[in-house]
């Protein structure tokens, strides 16, 4: 799903996929602020954005 | 062309009076030229409606789901591959099925041809070996098959049904030294800017008819996740977000099952080739599972199956 994404245009650290357990607070963390970092870095979404209708 | 038509007629008609099968599903010839239709012959002597030429591209594979009685279907490489998905997914059984398979030399692609034609109206189209001759009003022009094959036709690695009880004729030469991928590999060279603005172009013309997805021999959902409206999963307009959408899943939902057999992109009204796509999720299939789609009815496909050393570099 990832490789597809950015195939089509998504840009590479856009999504994330993690496997965290329920006990594991601090690697939820670690990742939650890598993922909002990344995510930040990017800047806002264009991609698969539907903000009002485009049709005429 | 007329030979091979003659035999599946007389295979038909033979599987129909001895009682094999219930139902055959081959071609006939289309109301329109190079538009060739499914049929199901129930009676020996409807069986002459059958026809055979490269305009059959339409997968049969897709008259199979949820059948109960017992059918003869013709079989080229790709339909064969997707009947086999089909066994393997348990919408049809092994033993339901008389598969009479025939090799095939690639498919028509009709779009080309009449770009060829300036879009003037063909009123007929005969073939003989290696190429084939369009007549209409005032003109006829005889054309290489190789150089209008469908894209599909053109990259494809498995001519000769993988599975069948019947062959009619003799297998043909698997094409040589194609590099199945070129396509996928030059948009993977592309910025993340470029991709996006080629895929939005190339879904610009999308109407959400929804073609491709009938085609498809893999999409036998009762309910598609297009239709439901409860929960809505995927917006109705032609939005370009939602488009995009409708075609990202429709074509993970073929990921590691496409045969790339180009049904959908062959009845899409508006010519998009979604096929760009699928052919992503074949290649990664292929790269990350070494897995082709249809080829084995023992082997499970990597998406139902566990192996720990499963591809996983997307998971922190």
């Amino acid at each position: 799903m990832k490789n597809l994404l950015e195939h089509t245009g998504l840009e590479p650290g856009r999504l994330h996929f993690s496997w965290i357990s329920s006990a594991e607070a601090t690697k939820f963390v670690k990742v939650a602020k890598e993922v909002s970092a990344a995510v930040r870095a990017l800047g806002p979404a264009k991609y698969l954005v539907k903000r009002r209708a485009e049709v005429v | 062309m007329i030979e091979l038509t003659e035999k599946i007629r007389d295979i038909a008609k033979k599987l129909l009076k001895d009682g094999t099968v219930d139902v055959f599903i081959g071609y006939k010839k289309g109301s329109v030229p190079m538009m060739n239709e499914p049929v199901l012959i129930r009676n020996p002597d409807e069986a002459d409606l059958l026809y055979w030429d490269s305009n059959c591209g339409l997968n049969l594979c897709n008259y199979l789901t949820g059948r109960t009685d017992r059918i003869g279907i013709l079989a080229t490489g790709c339909n064969s591959r997707s009947i086999v998905t089909h066994i393997i997914e348990n919408q049809i059984r092994r033993d339901q099925l008389y598969i009479v398979g025939i090799p095939c030399t690639g498919m028509i692609d009709h779009r080309a041809v009449n770009r060829a034609v300036g879009h003037r109206e063909i009123t007929d189209i005969t073939e003989s070996d290696i190429t084939f001759t369009v007549t209409g009003k005032g003109f006829q022009e005889t054309f290489n098959k190789a150089d209008y094959l469908q894209g599909n036709c053109k990259v494809c690695r498995h001519r000769n049904p993988v599975e069948y009880d019947e062959m009619i004729g003799e297998p043909v030469e698997e094409q040589k030294g194609i590099e199945p991928y070129s396509d996928v590999k030059n948009i993977e060279k592309m910025s993340c800017d470029d991709k996006n603005a080629f895929f939005r172009r190339l879904i610009d013309k999308c109407i959400r008819c929804y073609a491709c997805r009938n085609a498809c021999p893999l999409c036998y959902c009762p309910t598609c996740f297009v239709d439901e409206s409860r929960p809505q999963w995927v917006g109705k307009s032609i939005d370009p977000t939602d488009t995009m959408t409708f075609h990202l899943l429709r074509a993970f939902h073929c990921a590691g099952r496409c045969t790339d057999c180009g049904a959908c992109e062959r009845v899409c009204p508006m010519g998009i080739s979604m096929r760009q796509f699928t052919r992503k999720l074949n290649r990664d299939a292929e790269e990350l599972f070494s897995w082709q789609a249809g080829l084995s009815l023992t082997e499970r496909p990597p998406l139902d199956t566990y192996r720990s050393d499963d591809y996983n570099d997307f998971i922190k």
